[in-house]
């Protein structure tokens, strides 16, 4: 008697699938199902495939200067445009977190503030940049904020500014990279993008990490 | 022919290009479509927005591609789609479409991507499927604008795409008609 209960009930499941693309009356639907079958084997695609892929560095300033004028027209200010940038970058940091961590196959996971950057430092800027983030400083006037520095950022690199918006720092898309990996390790902090040109490096920008309380607090305990 | 683009075109990726990691690209695209929907929240409205934003940057692309590539002008419409997929495309994505189903008169054919690293791990929510979203859509922007800059007006739009299911990634490129060179207003 069980077997014919569920035998029915497997048939209502059934017929429920099979009226569904009618109910919406929309006559793509049942290729919406199709293509639900297609494209589930994405979680089986290998996760190394592109590893060493890559493209050009112009595809990706173009498409990043489309992406700024996008983001400019429906803003009002450069600390809006900013946010936004940085809600951007947010976006790839957590998908390049997950990636960069299970790349790294380092079974140990970052618990203590000073590893954590480490890992920013080298790892991530080196996957995202081709190259190791060029200084890691603490700062000496508040204890709550680190810095790392690249001489050459890639992402400014073909960003011409205007005088009136000088304020404006295209970093604000690697800080929202940065910020949503702190948050993703459990280090929440604010992150924000600055430009601090030296001799020979006019374009250098340091990411400015000022993590909250609660890790300090937490740091301080694992002391 | 074919073979003398494929080798330009890996001899330009080769030495000419300076290269990034592919990865960032697939996700800042992906950021950007992302925040496409949230803005407009209607896929068609989405596809003309990739298609505009692709259009731009179509128009300073070209230059980019004739000034690294050197080459000349092409000879007929078949020219210019083995020159847009070994050369064009390499330099950029380092990928090689194929070019299929040239129409009869010439004016018409297909790029066919087997790999494509805009979409790369990339997954459609079902509303998206439905409303008919193609992904991709800023390459169609991009063809059609670089195409415009060197006199030739064509349509450019995704047939089949994997993301939706269907067996492969086709771009179906039509010329509509050669431009007319225009002095600008006021030149002789």
């Amino acid at each position: 008697m069980s077997s014919s209960a569920s035998a029915t009930s497997r048939l209502s499941v059934m017929s429920m699938a099979a009226s569904l693309p009618s109910v919406g009356g929309y006559s793509s639907a049942p290729s919406s199902i199709y293509a639900k079958r297609n494209t589930t084997n994405i979680l089986e695609r290998h996760l190394n495939k592109t590893r060493g892929a890559e493209v050009s560095v112009n595809a990706f300033a173009f498409l990043f200067s489309e992406m700024l004028q996008y983001t400019q027209k429906r803003v009002n200010g450069i600390q809006d445009l900013e946010r936004k940038l940085n809600e951007l970058g947010y976006r790839v940091g957590i998908r390049a977190l997950d990636l960069l961590v299970w790349r790294e196959k380092n079974s140990k996971r970052e618990t203590r503030v000073l590893g954590m950057l480490y890992f920013i430092h080298t790892t991530v800027w080196k996957a995202m940049f081709g190259k190791q983030a060029d200084s890691l400083e603490k700062s000496t006037e508040n204890e709550d904020e680190y810095m790392i520095s690249d001489n050459d950022p890639m992402v400014s690199k073909f960003i011409s500014i205007p005088k009136d918006v000088s304020q404006l720092n295209c970093g604000a898309f690697m800080a929202g990279i940065v910020e949503a990996i702190m948050d993703g390790c459990q280090f929440p902090s604010r992150v924000t993008a600055h430009t601090v040109p030296i001799d020979g490096f006019p374009l250098r920008t340091t990411i400015l990490i000022k993590l909250d309380r609660e890790v300090l607090e937490r740091e301080e305990q694992l002391k | 022919m074919t073979k003398q683009y494929k080798t330009l075109g890996d001899d330009i990726w080769k030495n000419k290009v300076e290269k990034i990691n592919a990865e960032l690209f697939t996700l800042t695209y992906g950021s950007i479509v992302a925040q496409l929907v949230k803005d407009y929240e209607d896929f068609t409205e989405v596809n003309k927005q990739l298609e505009k934003m692709g259009y731009n940057i179509g128009t300073r692309l070209i230059e980019d591609f004739l000034a690294r590539s050197g080459v000349g002008r092409c000879q007929d419409f078949r020219e210019t789609a083995e020159m847009v997929s070994k050369v064009g495309f390499k330099m950029f994505l380092n990928i090689t479409p194929a070019v299929t189903n040239i129409s009869a008169d010439g004016r018409e054919f297909s790029l066919v991507l087997d790999e494509n690293p805009l979409a790369e791990c990339v997954e459609l929510p079902d509303q998206a499927l439905v409303d008919e979203l193609w992904y991709s859509n800023i390459l169609c922007g991009v063809l059609r604008g670089s195409l415009e800059m060197v006199q030739m007006q064509v349509d450019a739009f995704f047939v089949t795409d994997t993301l939706r299911g269907d067996d492969m990634t086709e771009i179906r490129v039509k010329l509509i008609r050669y431009l007319e060179e225009e002095v600008p207003a006021g030149e002789d």
